[in-house]
């Protein structure tokens, strides 16, 4: 059961690693509640289940961990300090740190409203109006692919969704095929492959000592998977690290994948959001189609439209021919109909007709390069401050090749449990901020921290370990 | 059935064998009940599309509960109750049954023969092996009661059986409350764990307190169960996809462990679900007026329905169509199992252009008073011409 619990644990930990104060701290827990030291759950104690309660079947189930990127917001929360940062969830916020619905977005269901649409269900992939917009958005309206007929597109709950109909499909037509994921990625990639069941392993991605990428460590690590493994690649923005392979290392990438027979599988939860350009933050994923290969990619409408509780996205699979799209397609379906029988109507309806009205179109793309640029120029000014607080010269540039909401920092844990502890700045124990959650006003008091917590914090160690 | 009737361009051309409600005009129906909600929604400017808690709204999931389980339900005032928003019934029935493959000792569910076809789907896609215990009796076209505490009692200990609260799909064939009492028996004495398929509360005898009196039966005797929940047909809410999983244990201590694992399944699925359902059904629930609204409307459409049934079965014995009919009066809900075999099945749809599903059922919620004579002409006919 300890076991149990700390292997659990460290999974949904993701990319974040346990250094020895961490791992003192749950072997003094374990000893007594049993249960993870991120808790703040009481602990029962057995004596007071007495006479009255009948056993229950499901007495034996022990205590999940909470997931780690929500207990971030939810420490926030409790913390009563008047310069309290959260710098934790990947959702935009206004210079006013507060959360955004999209004019567009409101102009929309207000239309929906005054039409009076039914509630209908879906067909199993879901609205067809959207289906076609969504596909065209990522390879744009007209490509070969499309007009061919060769992408089998459904709609997915969001990018988890769409990601999680993916893996079953390789799990189960693609049998003992392994799924390779950068090191670090977004931490819930490795709970959906699990949980479909679906092996994988890491390629090398970051480098923490150029706070960059690793890419001669990525190609190798790619060449050397065995041939016809998937890879998972995020179209842009990449998440944690906010680090992206330049248009040059793209070509080289795809290059070793072809030479490997390897299916691409691209992650593009950002499309827009990243440059401020949906044509230019696809370019990587068009890249891959130019080249006629077949892949997956799995979109999401959270950031770029805010619409995050709205759950849209979608599942792409670019095939080689229309009849295996087709098939593809159907394959699909059947995947999704025991899942949650067809996909939720609202969201669906609000990106086609956002996208299909071109008035209502421009509107969203100037509204999406406002949070882009907002988001830019934060990035610019946190640098500003960075270098002209500190005086040791440490090179703070890579914060400004970074791109997307999330920058990762090069603070290790300790560092980043200083940046906690101290200074109430909320991020993940990676060394991630999500730039979204940060407004001009507090930049300065964020190079402050930051600066502190680099040159201060003890150092257990200066890279996390492999436990 | 779908691409048959999509392809047939006849004119008097019936679909009966979707699963939504349609109107008296044959058109699908937003309540209005819902049309205020969401204009409520969309005045109340506070409102933002931030991430839902992985196991939803919390409002949402406290009224649910509270509208399968009762007011006043003992259960819920001793916190031995998780509820967390699924994606309508589909999505909770998934999400218990993969917890249920992770925790639960035996692998094996028992569903009723015959039941939704997408029962077997979800169990054993979850990993389970799919069991049936015998429910239609198709000599009365009513409950094979017999049969059914048979195959209970001679279930495996710690089986799991799905159990559907009331309007069953696809027969239309419900227990009696005293029958469910023996059924409960059955089930308590050979630890069997309940899974309530609640999909139709409001929807079958029109009150939504009397569609509740099974599950509830089974709450009040202490023990635990499973209920899959879904607003779809009860607030027309089909497509929002809006439904809660509620567990009920033993003990409070055992319902957070519990709560905490059905957060590991849900968030590899798909993080977290939509609001926009979750908010309309919130709205609604929780305003006296709105609430009020909305059981007329409802009572309304199981009402147009019971009548549907009544003119149906008249309209039979007018023609002399032979055999007997009642069992058409006696189902309940949205389908009624009329009995005929897919030759008939084929034969209607062929030569009068009405499409029901090949084991018979169709959905009376499709029909409209002007439709009712086509339907009958249709089954006489059938009968009449073909064993």
């Amino acid at each position: 059961l300890v076991i149990d619990s700390m292997a659990s644990s460290m999974l949904s930990l993701g990319s974040t690693s346990l250094l020895p104060r961490e791992i003192n701290k749950d072997k003094l827990k374990l000893g007594t509640s049993g249960s993870n030291p991120f808790l703040k759950a009481k602990c029962f104690s057995r004596v007071t289940m007495s006479v009255a309660v009948k056993p229950s079947r499901f007495e034996g189930i022990t205590m999940a961990p909470p997931d780690p990127i929500l207990g971030v917001s939810e420490a926030f929360k409790a913390d009563t300090n008047e310069l309290k940062l959260n710098l934790g969830v990947g959702a935009y916020r206004t210079e006013e740190l507060q959360p955004y619905v999209l004019n567009v977005v409101k102009k929309a269901e207000n239309l929906m409203l005054e039409r009076g649409d039914n509630k209908e269900y879906l067909p199993i992939e879901g609205l067809a109006a959207f289906n076609k917009t969504t596909a065209e958005l990522l390879f744009g309206a007209g490509h070969p692919v499309i007009k061919e007929q060769k992408v089998a597109t459904i709609q997915g709950l969001s990018g988890t969704g769409s990601l999680r109909l993916a893996a079953a499909l390789i799990e189960r037509y693609f049998a003992g095929a392994k799924v390779l994921i950068s090191a670090p990625t977004w931490g819930n990639h490795k709970n959906i492959f699990n949980d479909a069941k679906v092996p994988w392993s890491e390629y090398r991605y970051y480098d923490p000592k150029t706070i960059g990428l690793d890419f001669e460590g990525m190609i190798a690590d790619i060449k050397e998977a065995p041939e016809g493994s998937f890879i998972l690649l995020h179209g842009c923005a990449h998440n944690p690290t906010g680090i992206d392979p330049t248009p040059e290392q793209w070509v080289k990438i795809a290059d070793v994948i072809q030479e490997k027979n390897h299916i691409p599988f691209f992650d593009v939860a950002y499309q827009g959001f990243a440059s401020g350009s949906l044509d230019e933050d696809a370019a990587s994923v068009r890249l891959f189609a130019e080249r006629g290969m077949e892949f997956f990619v799995a979109q999401s409408y959270s950031k770029n439209l805010g619409l995050y509780a709205e759950r849209i996205g979608a599942i792409n699979v670019v095939c080689s021919s229309a009849d295996a799209a087709t098939r593809v397609k159907s394959q699909l379906k059947r995947i999704a109909r025991p899942m949650y029988s067809n996909p939720p109507v609202h969201g669906a309806r609000i990106v086609a007709n956002v996208v299909g009205d071109a008035a209502m179109f421009n509107e969203w793309k100037a509204e999406m390069e406002m949070m882009a640029g907002r988001i830019k120029t934060v990035r610019q000014q946190l640098y500003d401050s960075l270098v002209s607080k500190d005086k040791s010269g440490k090179d703070w540039s890579f914060i400004l090749k970074q791109i997307g909401m999330f920058s990762f920092t090069g603070l290790n844990k300790a560092q980043s449990d200083n940046m906690t502890d101290k200074w109430h700045v909320y991020m993940t124990k990676d060394g991630r901020i999500s730039l979204a959650g940060l407004s001009m006003a507090k930049c300065e008091y964020l190079a402050d921290a930051i600066i502190d917590s680099y040159h201060n914090a003890l150092l257990y160690w200066e890279t996390p370990i492999e436990l | 059935v779908y691409f048959a009737s999509r392809d047939d361009l006849s004119p008097v051309k019936l679909n009966l064998s979707g699963g939504s409600y349609r109107s008296e005009e044959g058109k699908p129906l937003v309540l209005q009940a819902v049309r205020r909600a969401e204009q409520q929604l969309a005045n109340d400017m506070s409102r933002d599309k931030e991430y839902l808690p992985l196991d939803g709204l919390a409002e949402f999931n406290k009224l649910s509960a509270k509208l399968i389980l009762g007011d006043d339900s003992s259960a819920m005032k001793e916190n031995r109750v998780v509820t967390i928003q699924c994606l309508s019934g589909t999505g909770s029935l998934r999400i218990g049954a993969e917890f249920l493959a992770k925790h639960n000792q035996e692998r094996v569910i028992f569903v009723s023969n015959p039941t939704w076809g997408n029962h077997p789907n979800i169990f054993s896609l979850a990993g389970f092996s799919v069991e049936y215990y015998r429910y239609y009796d198709p000599k009365t076209r009513g409950l094979d009661f017999k049969g059914m505490l048979e195959d209970l009692g001679a279930a495996p200990s710690g089986a799991i059986v799905v159990l559907q609260a009331c309007a069953h799909n696809p027969t239309g064939v419900d227990p009696t409350l005293k029958q469910w009492e023996q059924i409960r028996q059955v089930v308590r004495s050979k630890s069997l764990l309940p899974f309530f398929d609640n999909a139709y509360q409001g929807f079958a005898s029109g009150d939504l307190e009397s569609d509740a009196q099974a599950v509830r039966m089974f709450v009040n005797d202490g023990g635990e169960c499973l209920i899959a929940q879904s607003f779809a047909k009860n607030m027309g809410l089909y497509g929002e996809r809006i439904g809660a999983l509620t567990i009920v244990c033993t003990s409070e201590d055992v319902v957070r462990k519990v709560k905490s694992q059905l957060l590991l399944v849900v968030r590899p699925m798909y993080l977290s679900p939509p609001i926009h359902g979750a908010s309309i059904v919130t709205t609604i629930l929780k305003n006296s007026n709105m609430y009020n609204d909305w059981t007329v409307e409802l009572k309304g459409m199981a009402n147009r329905i019971f009548s549907m049934r009544k003119q149906l079965n008249e309209a039979l014995q007018a023609r002399g169509t032979p055999g007997d009919w009642s069992h058409i009066i006696k189902q309940i809900g949205m389908f009624s199992f009329t009995g005929l075999n897919e030759k008939q099945v084929r034969f209607i749809a062929k030569e009068y252009h009405i499409y029901m599903n090949y084991d018979g059922r169709v959905s009376i919620a499709g029909l409209s008073s002007k439709t009712v004579s086509q339907l009958a002409d249709a089954i006489n006919a059938a009968v009449t011409r073909m064993a």
